[in-house]
């Protein structure tokens, strides 16, 4: 079940909010940008959340869709300017769908350690597709030399060209991301997600379309995956296969994991922990991806439950683990709020 | 297409495929006995290569490269078992796929720290060198037909023990039932750290057999990683024979889809494993 937020929770999120909409007034240039691309793979990881979370399903293709979404930005930007937001934003993510739809529909035949390595793969072609044919740019990728224009009839309405207003954009759709995946999850729908994840067979004989289900969630959260990637492609200027690769997907999940499968903002908070993380290890070592791995092993063994538990551990003051991988029947990982109150 | 470029190709596909199912068969064994996910298989195919180049280049000698880096594998494969993998097993999947994540992500930067990041290319055996001329403009390497030779010879081995050995009839019925293979006695986790360190050890073999016959780099680890996974999605989890069906369509699709559909080759073989999902979820002989 969802818990219902507590006031401290409340307050959390209205003080976050008011920090984050003072940002750009109180910060230098450099943290508005960096806020930015942080909150764009907060997008990400809520995105993901819905459907590891909350369909139990691990998907590592997600990093395929938000480059998608990024080089139809690029295709659709001309060379004299910028591409119309009314125009590119609707074709890039129905494209993103479209693919999705596909991909998710082949997937979701299979379970479990099968669904992973399916996702993979399709993950990946898309990753080739992009690497070794000369469709943008082959493996130098390409530039996007103009962000999207955002105009009524002829008239500028916003030039994300200032990163002040990209950063107000970008906040604009995480909030509206976070907005989205509280209602879908608290629906009929997310109801019947949950329930599909934790007994597949009882939903299924309950009358549930468990796999139409699945599917609307999974091109749902590759949607969102596609915003990111737009947004994030029109930020940096430049899309490569990279962003296509499933390293990007693995990265979501240790967001996911790490602030908490089983909250709607805990992958926000994981996200911003890591992007945060992995700046500062950039900044003090060469070979920081050695640090950033043998933390995601230690989040592995020590923190199952991410910095929730961590947070649960220095309230109550016990070191004790909970035993999330007793749950070994399911794919689904129990998320650490159920395991409590089932002891 | 004449009837020797068609001979020549038939046997480049045969020979990936072979290839393919060395490392293919290590990666299905370890889902199917220790039922972990092990993300990290292509990074140990990167680095058996690797060390290979490292022991030829600093030893001059191909043998001792082979057997050297072949140790090393296993032995990581034994202590990374130890370390890690046993407690992974009954972990929920996604416990898994963050650990071998974590896993790639610090042999890829030791390789970088140790090796560096440079391509290199590692020479066959002195006697292995040179080819076999076939027509006037047409001829094949003399190491290609050595490295079929030996990828047969250990597909066969491969096969003899898990068929008619005891040892492998344990590796069967624990693919099959592991809870009930422990009820009846055998030693598990015993056999759990050699089924792991034998996987580790066939894709360092396979990286260190492909090091003379492509170049050596940081990536080669990934492409083979999905590769591995498609065939594995092919032949269906924990089936040897399906992983050798898998390897050898996938090692052919892509050989003679690079001769005749040179501009979809690469998602080629995507489309077929699309299509045997469309008609066996659980892979050509996985279990319903």
């Amino acid at each position: 079940m969802i818990r219902s937020a507590t006031p401290v929770t409340m307050i959390a999120i209205a003080a976050a909010l008011a920090l984050a909409l003072a940002l750009p007034v109180i910060a230098p240039g450099y943290y508005v940008q960096f806020a930015s691309k942080a909150m764009l793979m907060g997008m990400l990881a809520l995105s993901l959340n819905l459907i590891v979370g909350f369909g139990g399903l691990v998907s590592l293709c997600h990093g395929a869709f938000f480059g998608l979404a990024g080089y139809m930005l690029g295709f659709l930007t001309p060379d004299s300017g910028g591409a119309s937001l009314w125009l590119s934003l609707p074709v890039a993510l129905l494209t993103v769908a479209a693919v999705a739809a596909i991909i998710g529909a082949l997937s979701l035949r299979t379970r479990g350690i099968y669904f992973i390595m399916v996702t993979l793969a399709f993950g990946e072609m898309l990753f080739y597709l992009f690497h070794d044919t000369r469709i943008g740019g082959g493996s130098d990728g390409m530039y996007i030399y103009f962000k999207p224009e955002i105009a009524i009839a002829g008239s500028a309405l916003l030039d994300l060209e200032k990163s002040n207003t990209f950063f107000y954009v970008a906040l604009a759709c995480l909030v509206g991301t976070a907005l989205l995946i509280r209602g879908l999850v608290r629906s009929p729908f997310g109801h019947a997600l949950v329930a599909a994840r934790d007994n597949e067979r009882r939903a299924l004989s309950l009358g549930f379309p468990v796999f139409r289900l699945r599917l609307a969630a999974f091109v749902i959260s590759a949607m969102i995956a596609g915003l990111a990637g737009y947004f994030s492609a029109a930020q940096f200027g430049f899309v490569a296969p990279q962003l296509l690769g499933w390293h990007l997907s693995a990265t979501m999940l240790v967001m996911v994991v790490l602030g908490g499968m089983s909250s709607i903002l805990g992958p926000l908070v994981g996200a911003l922990a890591l992007i945060g993380l992995e700046e500062v290890l950039k900044s003090s070592f060469e070979h920081w991806k050695l640090i950033k791995g043998l933390i995601i092993i230690g989040l592995v063994f020590a923190l199952p439950g991410g910095l929730q538990q961590l947070a649960a551990m220095l309230q109550t003051g016990s070191s004790q683990v909970p035993d999330l991988g007793a749950d070994v029947a399911e794919p689904v990982p129990a998320p650490a709020g159920e395991a409590r109150s089932h002891v | 297409m004449d009837a020797i470029t068609f001979a020549v190709q038939l046997l480049n596909g045969v020979q990936y495929g072979l290839v393919l199912f060395l490392v293919a068969s290590g990666l299905t064994l370890v889902f199917g006995i220790l039922g972990v996910i092990n993300l990290a298989h292509g990074a140990f195919y990167m680095l058996g290569a690797y060390l290979a180049w490292a022991i030829a280049s600093y030893t001059g000698s191909f043998a001792l490269a082979l057997v050297g880096a072949l140790a090393i594998s296993f032995a990581l494969g034994v202590a990374l078992e130890e370390v890690f993998v046993k407690r992974m097993i009954g972990r929920d999947h996604l416990a898994q796929v963050l650990l071998s994540f974590g896993l790639i992500l610090v042999i890829d930067e030791l390789r970088q720290i140790l090796f560096g990041k440079d391509v290199h290319s590692v020479a066959p055996p002195s006697w292995l060198q040179g080819s076999i001329q076939l027509t006037e403009v047409l001829s094949y390497p003399v190491y290609r037909i050595a490295l079929c030779l030996v990828c047969l010879v250990l597909a066969v081995a491969i096969f003899y023990v898990i068929q008619r050995t005891r040892l492998g009839m344990i590796i069967r019925a624990g693919a099959e039932n592991r809870d009930m293979t422990r009820c009846l006695g055998i030693p598990f986790d015993l056999v759990n750290r050699y089924v792991f360190a034998g996987g580790i050890a066939l894709a360092g073999l396979g990286g260190i057999l492909v090091a003379p016959i492509s170049t050596v780099f940081p990536g080669m680890g990934d492409g083979m990683l999905i590769l591995s996974f498609v065939v594995v999605v092919l032949g269906g989890i924990g089936s040897v024979t399906g992983a050798a069906i898998g390897a050898l369509l996938i090692g052919l699709t892509d050989t003679f889809g690079k001769v005749f559909f040179p501009q979809v080759s690469s998602i080629l073989i995507y489309v077929l494993m699309a299509g045997v999902l469309l008609w066996r979820p659980n892979g050509l002989l996985g279990k319903a």
